[in-house]
């Protein structure tokens, strides 16, 4: 592999990276707070939607990824409103929200189908970026990955070192002594809802704008549920997510490459690969100890405050 | 909140307008089962452009519904509810309604459907399909003329003969013009996800490919090559204004001239459950026009469009070679028939590669 084709295989493993890795990341905070949104998918393409909309009537690839964020966090609201408010059943609310994302995505985006944007403006660095290999890699990728990096290192930081991050888990945990000792347990599960949904959006304007700069419909492609499931890989410990990511995207982008390169590996068994990789790590993890789990007791848990 | 007798009124009284609805009118009713958004700018939206140049041709005589994003799995209630509410020329879109289409056809038998790209009829259920792979070989010969590293990359959805035929329609067209051709194929293991059908175009320009052709139904593979200063082919409509340097044409399912035909033979009495596979002799598949190509390249296309849709050129003419060498048995006289098109499942010579199994 020629080192031109090898610094394209990271920055592809990057991009394709951290649509998965921003939108876990938002759901894993959501979970530590004990809420399993299964609408993900949902909210993500709504970002990709309205993102690409923004984008494209201001001409702002910043704006876009604003009014994303801003869509996402509208889905999460409205099922925060229903799980958190109305105490309904997390799972049932979470599959609905992500049929009707994909529905209203297709609405609202129906007038954009088929326009098209130049893609998100990418950092330079007069002679860092230019540096071989790890130039564009470290010095040259797009806004949404600083980001998303950002992003992970704040949340990490939050869960693991304020006090904030500290109630948080304790409503995750157990909400019921949360609530005893005068925390706000149905407020800090609303706010945790309303960064995951930031996240999908983010995550799902950054495949309208920047991974493939257009908006079809249904384009988020399953993405949303692999983001589900990259929490669980990473046993809800935020760097793990960025591990997690990277392994699946890299194992998405390689198998691609090696059918490019003709190696010829079967096609089929190398599209398996990422999953395959995934439920490895899986039983590599639950074979450890038990202590590196970060599973949110209550997840998945309504909470309704006893009077 | 409704109490239950209050929702059953209502239900009723839905019902009731729509079946008096239905006898209040004496326009032929036709409908229309997508298995896609109308707005997927592909394979979707140029059955409802077929749908919506019948209704404009037809005029009054005609009304038209569509469902879209119907999942093949769960389609039987949506066809039957076309049924059950006065449609009656039904069209099904895609090949996995085909069971639900003969399950309702059944309990219907006063109303006509049509399949497409199916193969099993009843007597009141026609099929019909396109010739893709004719587009496919004028594609090859234009790839074969304007490639500078004679390395196409090839981003393919899943192994199934129309796709594989395709690649060897692709590869015979590109070879009568360059023999020395090489194809590089990604299975992307779908039909539709943007990210990885640009990453996949991705891989094939890192080794080499300067032109890339794509059989999924995403924009993102042809503007990748865009976006490398190279070459590509759009899918299913013209994709031209996602790559405008960069779309040599594109092979568009043209459906308006078929489904124009069928609903006035609907209407005339004459409707037979026929079984109809057009190319471009039948103005079924269309090219997109050839740009960003020299006046000879452009020459050439259009002439092999014109052969083959006269009737003259057949891209499978015998012999066709397997890639052992081996030729192929000859079952339609001149060139391969329907059948061992429609069942392809291996790759001529000349591609460096296996059909995955």
């Amino acid at each position: 592999m020629s080192p031109q084709v090898f610094e394209l295989v990271l920055l592809t493993i990057v991009t394709a990276s951290m649509p998965l890795m921003i939108a876990a990341l938002g759901e894993l905070v959501a979970e530590r707070a004990g809420v399993l949104n299964l609408g993900v998918e949902g909210m993500m393409i709504m970002g990709a939607a309205i993102g690409f909309a923004a984008a494209y009537l201001s001409g702002s690839p910043f704006i876009g990824a604003l009014a994303g964020i801003a869509a996402g966090m509208a889905m999460a609201a409205l099922f925060g409103l229903l799980t958190i408010g109305l105490a309904i059943n997390q799972v049932a609310a979470g599959l609905a929200l992500t049929i009707f994302g994909v529905g209203l995505s297709g609405l609202l985006g129906s007038d954009f189908v088929g326009l098209k944007r130049e893609g998100s403006p990418h950092l330079y660095v007069p002679g860092l970026s230019d540096l071989p290999l790890i130039g564009k890699l470290v010095f040259g990728e797009d806004g949404f990955v600083y980001a998303g990096f950002l992003l992970v290192a704040l949340a990490a930081l939050f869960l693991g070192r304020s006090r904030a991050g500290l109630a948080l888990r304790a409503v995750g945990d157990n909400p019921h002594s949360a609530h005893a000792l005068g925390l706000p347990v149905r407020r800090t599960r609303f706010l945790a809802v309303l960064f995951g949904g930031a996240c999908a959006g983010l995550a799902g304007a950054y495949l309208s704008l920047a991974y493939t700069p257009f908006w079809s419909p249904g384009m988020t492609a399953g993405r949303g549920w692999i983001a589900l499931a990259l929490v669980v890989f990473a046993s809800w410990r935020p760097w793990r997510v960025v591990l997690g990511a990277l392994l699946f995207g890299g194992a998405t982008v390689l198998q691609l490459h090696a059918q490019a390169a003709s190696l010829g590996l079967p096609g089929q068994l190398m599209s398996a690969v990422p999953y395959l990789a995934t439920i490895l790590a899986l039983m590599a993890l639950s074979a450890g100890t038990r202590r590196n789990a970060a599973a949110p007791a209550a997840l998945g848990q309504t909470f309704v405050a006893p009077r | 909140m409704l109490d239950s007798t209050t929702k059953l009124a209502l239900a009723g009284a839905i019902a009731l307008g729509m079946a008096t609805g239905a006898m209040a009118a004496d326009k032929l009713k036709t409908g229309f089962v997508y298995v896609g958004p109308v707005g997927d700018f592909g394979y979707s939206y140029q059955h409802d452009q077929g749908r919506i140049a019948m209704q404009k041709a037809l005029g009054d005589a005609v009304e038209s519904t569509f469902l879209e994003s119907i999942p093949e799995n769960d389609s039987e209630r949506s066809i039957e509810q076309l049924a059950r509410t006065g449609h009656q020329l039904i069209f099904t879109t895609s090949f996995g309604f085909m069971e639900p289409t003969l399950k309702v056809a059944k309990k219907f038998p006063n109303i006509k459907f049509e399949h497409a790209t199916g193969y099993k009829r009843a007597d009141n259920v026609a099929t019909y399909s396109a010739k893709f792979h004719e587009g496919r070989y004028i594609i090859g010969q234009i790839a074969g003329k304007m490639t500078k590293s004679n390395i196409i990359g090839y981003v393919a959805s899943f192994p199934i003969p129309e796709v594989v035929s395709g690649i060897n329609a692709f590869m015979l067209g590109a070879q009568s013009v360059n023999p020395g051709i090489k194809v590089k194929i990604v299975w992307a293991n779908t039909w539709f996800d943007p990210g990885k059908e640009a990453d996949a175009a991705k891989a094939l320009l890192a080794q080499g490919a300067d032109i890339i052709s794509q059989h999924t139904d995403s924009a993102a593979p042809l503007q990748e090559a865009e976006k490398a200063g190279k070459l590509g082919f759009g899918q299913a409509s013209d994709m031209s204004r996602f790559a405008p340097k960069a779309q040599l044409t594109s092979i568009i399912d043209d459906w308006s001239g078929y489904y124009t035909g069928r609903v006035k033979a609907a209407l005339d009495g004459t409707w037979k459950a026929t079984d109809t596979w057009g190319g471009l002799g039948a103005k079924m598949v269309v090219m997109a026009p050839f740009a960003n190509m020299p006046d000879e390249v452009k020459a050439m296309a259009q002439q092999t469009t014109a052969d083959i849709a006269s009737g003259k050129l057949n891209p499978f003419k015998c012999p066709v070679l397997d890639q052992a060498g081996k030729a192929a048995e000859c079952k339609g006289g001149t060139a391969l028939d329907d059948g061992q098109i429609l069942g392809m499942n291996w790759y001529v010579k000349g591609i460096d590669d296996k059909v995955p199994q």
